[in-house]
């Protein structure tokens, strides 16, 4: 079957997330390493783009996105847990 | 997905150590109405949750007790790290003192060790939430009993808003069960299991 775009663009986020994850620990222990700190802030930028985009597209990520005035989009589903996304 | 922020939800700044204190309060960390078990039971009754706001409060709740977790600790932590060890023998602080020195290790104030046989997740939203607003009040009394045995205002203070807390989790656990009930038969809540029984991407 194929991905849909809100599934498409998940798969970048959790690619991108995933390398800062990764960075993160290293840093941990090597925080004054420079092409480290450059490949954080590169993934940084990047998913910094991602997550406007998905959370304008498809809605909050975190309970600190949510975008409408009138309402509390938070509890609309799909739950990470359901597998649709 | 969690991220983790480098901020107590609540200011804490304890400034005299009290052995004593430390251990009566650790209890709220792994004892039997402890802020792991509660965090731990709702964020494992979520999955079985088939309503979204009901979803949201016990993913939302969950993670808010992860933070009292931390205050919790940083409670014990405060009241433990400049001990003498006069004050370690005198305080009957020394047999926690010999597993742990004054690491932070999940127990109740008896000494029992945390377990998860001190919460449920049934895959029944009615019955998880009852539970959960029975363990946001029994949360309620230990805070209660705790603040009668201490007398020091940095740590009352601390203790004041996890108590009030309970308080709130209380009032919107029950918000969450009448959420779960608007859709279940009123004449019979009880005739199926929703976290069971249904699929709401299937069925209606």
């Amino acid at each position: 079957m194929a991905m849909t775009e809100q599934q498409n663009m998940m798969r970048r986020l959790q690619v991108q997330s995933f390398a800062l994850d990764d960075i993160r620990l290293y840093l941990d222990t090597h925080p004054d390493d420079q092409n480290a700190m450059a490949y954080y802030h590169k993934y940084l930028h990047l998913r910094e783009q991602t997550v406007a985009e998905y959370v304008k597209r498809f809605g909050p990520l975190n309970s600190l996105q949510v975008e409408s005035d009138s309402r509390w989009t938070w509890v609309d589903e799909p739950w990470p847990w359901e597998g649709s996304v | 997905m969690w991220l983790y922020e480098k901020k107590l939800q609540y200011p804490i700044n304890i400034t005299k150590p009290d052995a004593r204190s430390a251990q009566i309060i650790l209890t709220q960390y792994g004892g039997p109405d402890g802020e792991l078990g509660a965090s731990m039971r709702y964020l494992s009754q979520r999955y079985t949750m088939p309503y979204k706001e009901p979803t949201a409060i016990l993913s939302d709740i969950g993670t808010e007790e992860l933070a009292h977790l931390e205050m919790v600790s940083t409670i014990v932590h405060q009241l433990t790290r400049n001990l003498s060890l006069e004050e370690i023998q005198e305080s009957g602080f020394a047999p926690y003192f010999v597993d742990h020195t004054v690491g932070i290790w999940p127990q109740a104030a008896s000494g029992t060790p945390f377990s998860s046989a001190t919460f449920q997740s049934t895959g029944d939203p009615i019955a998880d939430l009852n539970e959960d607003m029975a363990a946001e009040q029994k949360a309620r009394v230990t805070y209660d009993n705790i603040l009668r045995l201490i007398d020091n205002p940095e740590v009352i203070d601390p203790i004041r808003f996890l108590r009030e807390r309970e308080i709130v989790h209380y009032q919107r656990f029950g918000e969450a069960l009448r959420k779960v009930q608007d859709h279940l038969d009123e004449k019979n809540f009880y005739a199926i299991n929703p976290g069971f029984d249904l699929n709401p991407h299937q069925g209606k």
